[in-house]
């Protein structure tokens, strides 16, 4: 059914492969994970290849991601953060492209599905979580317990924090899920909301310039979501590789 | 996809809510899509790290670098451009004060040269005006000298006319002395 705003969320086995009884196959999700992968990094590599002292405009589109990056990493982690940088600019630009790439019609959202965004903060929350215990042993752990707290509070502060830290990864991935779900979905049933009326004709076609004006707002919304979130992952992992980082507020 | 309900509800997610074929909930597809994401993120991570980060960063690098050696070489200019003009300064200085120097002796020099002719002048007009009134004076008494002879010359000549016979020298000097006194 066209209509259905559930179905372009359907991975589709484009090659089947299958390992000791695991399916591996590649799946249109797989090629738009490929087609993020190659449409960021050819931009990214293309557009520097000149290495203008002044930069052309495609250059400068890629430095100014960079200096995003960096700058959102820098005020959140410091200096020190900068050692994650490729980690984290390869989160942005992935989850960026890859949104972005939603937006075109018929074209699958990679960020759609609930185990990739799980995927991506799970990498988040286990660098955070291997690289601090590394770093300061069992210091880390200060992390649950902030300085200055009276410990009668700490019995109720502490647990709070180690939820809180656990459901970190649920919380990122739940984001940025739900709303590139709920934003194509939306996009769907009021563009659903075009064909049905217009169907009806006369006065159908006359009412449907409503959800039409409607489904180009929410396009226009839904490109600002899709930065937005990928801003949003962003931020939140540099934030968490500050904890890794300085794990003693 | 029949066995999507079953996957689901191992999930613990309502599956009847969302009806057996959710897409996202359907865990089958979980190991392709991890996979996946696995290669082509973990690809994408490599190029980053090694091509297109550093890359970005040895731009800007260098951009930073080209503009703190074009800020110390203006520096360094404005600094030279400071002295010369500081020094130009000072020689204008010296200049307007030798210039200075000069004109004042020169007009010192002057007033005394014009001071000295016109002492000179005014000295020289002094004797002039001397010899002059020496002259005058000189002149003055020889016509008053001479004004008696010629008084006495024409008193004797009216005389002679009227009576016919020329007075006496004493008589006639006698006559004129009362007359011009």
């Amino acid at each position: 059914m066209a209509n259905d705003p559930i179905s372009q969320f359907k991975i589709q086995t484009l090659f089947p492969i299958e390992v000791g009884g695991m399916d591996f196959s590649f799946t249109n999700s797989s090629l738009f994970m490929v087609a993020t992968v190659a449409a960021a990094s050819a931009f990214l590599i293309f557009s520097t290849s000149g290495r203008g002292l002044v930069p052309s405009r495609v250059q400068s589109v890629s430095e100014m991601a960079y200096e995003f990056v960096a700058g959102m990493l820098r005020s959140s982690a410091g200096t020190e953060g900068m050692r994650f940088f490729p980690l984290v600019f390869s989160l942005f630009m992935f989850v960026l492209v890859a949104n972005l790439f939603g937006m075109f019609p018929y074209f699958f959202t990679v960020t759609s599905h609930i185990i990739v965004t799980f995927a991506l903060a799970m990498l988040v929350f286990l660098t955070v979580t291997i690289y601090g215990i590394m770093k300061h042993g069992t210091k880390f752990f200060h992390l649950f317990a902030p300085s200055g707290v009276p410990p009668v509070l700490l019995l109720i502060v502490a647990p709070i924090e180690v939820v809180s830290f656990l459901s970190r990864p649920i919380s990122l991935s739940v984001r940025l899920f739900a709303n590139m779900l709920a934003g194509h979905i939306t996009l769907k049933v009021f563009a659903g909301f075009i064909v049905s009326m217009s169907a009806a004709g006369g006065v159908g076609i006359v009412g449907a310039i409503l959800p039409l004006s409607m489904t180009v707002a929410i396009t226009a919304l839904e490109f600002l979501v899709s930065f937005l979130q990928a801003y949003v992952f962003t931020v939140l992992t540099c934030m968490y590789l500050n904890d890794a980082l300085h794990p003693s507020h | 996809m029949a066995g999507n309900a079953e996957h689901n509800t191992e999930l613990g997610i309502p599956a009847e809510e969302h009806g057996a074929g959710f897409p996202p909930f359907d865990a089958t597809t979980y190991s392709s899509q991890l996979l996946w994401l696995a290669i082509t993120f973990g690809f994408f991570y490599w190029i980053m790290k090694n091509v297109a980060v550093p890359r970005i960063a040895g731009i800007l690098e260098d951009r930073r670098d080209r503009i703190a050696g074009d800020l110390g070489e203006a520096n360094r200019l404005k600094d030279e451009t400071d002295a010369a003009i500081a020094a130009y300064e000072q020689a204008l200085a010296e200049a307007r004060n030798k210039a200075h120097g000069i004109a004042s002796d020169t007009r010192a020099k002057l007033k005394a040269d014009q001071e000295a002719r016109r002492e000179k002048a005014e000295a020289d007009i002094a004797e002039k005006l001397k010899a002059a009134e020496a002259h005058i004076a000189g002149i003055k008494t020889e016509a008053l000298s001479q004004i008696g002879d010629i008084a006495g010359d024409t008193t004797s000549a009216l005389v002679e006319q009227l009576m016919g016979k020329a007075p006496t020298k004493t008589d006639l000097t006698k006559a004129l002395k009362s007359a011009m006194n």
